[in-house]
């Protein structure tokens, strides 16, 4: 297939998590849906790394796929900490940041 | 014979994301997330990009998704509704969400890159396998190596720090933790083993010793009385230091 398949299905992915994040209230599917949006900037990295038959594309695929698990470990955590502490699970309810 | 493949995985990538955002319960949302992990690192596959597509099983599929299925077993609070009064919310996303669609796909497809329309560079042995990868991370990227290590460090500290149990929180219901039972005040070179590491509850007077010190102004015949009813070893003497 050519490379410009991959690239309507990465943005494609792309804006279905940009449209998650946009709708979902639920802090663990926002981040999931995070986590859909870092997979297309992954495909999307992969397809052009496939076009120049460099390999720097997968390297820089690999350090997306760490900075999304540390992402990932952090949320996770502060979700833990919110149900600790009783608040409601809720973007729409959380929105002050003082402790 | 790739086409088919192509479609099947690109299908099932975009069916599962639709399922993240579709449905109601949490729980389905991660599982349909693991599909479509599974269906990118097929896509991977076909890209050529073998190491990072058993990465994206292993790690994302494997790992974090575990991770998140905890989370959310722990978490509980199944169905979340959508809410009301974000129709019009939901609308506006939709055409935000359209528009940015269209312009992604006029910037990446009317880029004038040449190779965007064939199916990319001659294949060389070794792209994309697992010696190539190692050995452009640990040469030529070895500085993003490392700091994506410290990186992930510093995320398992701050997730350690954000989701420990404190003390001291509002709402009771949390069972406080009870290490100050077993953390005792003591001099140095004082007491047994067993009583320094916490095994051998103490009575409550010997608890914090320092500041108890004058209670126990009876010295070596207060504790020689107070350990015939206590379990487990007693040494009158040899705290008489404090």
């Amino acid at each position: 297939m050519d490379i410009s398949w991959y690239l309507v299905v990465s943005a494609f992915i792309f804006c279905i998590g940009a449209a998650g994040v946009l709708t979902r209230r639920n802090p663990l599917v926002i981040l999931l849906c995070l986590e859909l949006m870092l997979n297309a900037a992954n495909l999307a990295l992969i397809a052009f790394s496939r076009m120049h038959g460099n390999s720097d594309g997968q390297i820089f695929a690999i350090i997306v796929m760490v900075v999304a698990a540390c992402e990932v470990t952090v949320g996770l955590g502060l979700i833990v900490a919110i149900y600790r502490r009783r608040l409601p699970i809720d973007v729409d309810e959380l929105r002050e940041l003082q402790g | 014979m790739s086409a088919v493949i192509f479609f099947i995985a690109a299908i099932g990538a975009i069916a599962g994301a639709i399922g993240v955002i579709a449905l109601r319960n949490p729980f389905y949302s991660v599982l349909a997330l693991v599909g479509h992990l599974i269906s990118l690192a097929a896509l991977f596959l076909l890209l050529r990009a073998e190491f990072v597509a058993a990465a994206q099983v292993v790690v994302y599929a494997g790992a974090v998704m575990v991770l998140y299925v905890f989370v959310v077993a722990y978490v509980g609070d199944g169905t979340t509704p959508i809410g009301p009064g974000g129709s019009g919310l939901r609308v506006a996303a939709g055409l935000f969400v359209g528009a940015l669609f269209v312009e992604l796909t006029i910037a990446m497809l009317g880029s004038g890159l040449k190779a965007i329309d064939t199916k990319g560079a001659p294949y060389r042995a070794g792209f994309g396998q697992p010696a190539a990868i190692g050995q452009a991370l640990l040469t030529k990227f070895l500085f993003p190596f490392e700091v994506a290590s410290l990186l992930l460090l510093v995320a398992a500290v701050g997730a350690v720090v954000l989701a420990r149990r404190r003390r001291g929180l509002e709402g009771g219901g949390d069972e406080q933790d009870d290490t100050s039972r077993y953390i005792t005040v003591r001099s140095l070179f004082t007491g047994t083993m067993a009583e320094t590491v916490g095994v051998v509850p103490l009575p409550p007077e010997d608890r914090f010793g320092n500041g108890n010190g004058a209670a126990n102004g009876g010295g070596n015949g207060h504790d020689g009385g107070n350990g015939s009813g206590a379990a487990g070893p007693r040494v009158p003497d040899e705290r008489g230091g404090w």
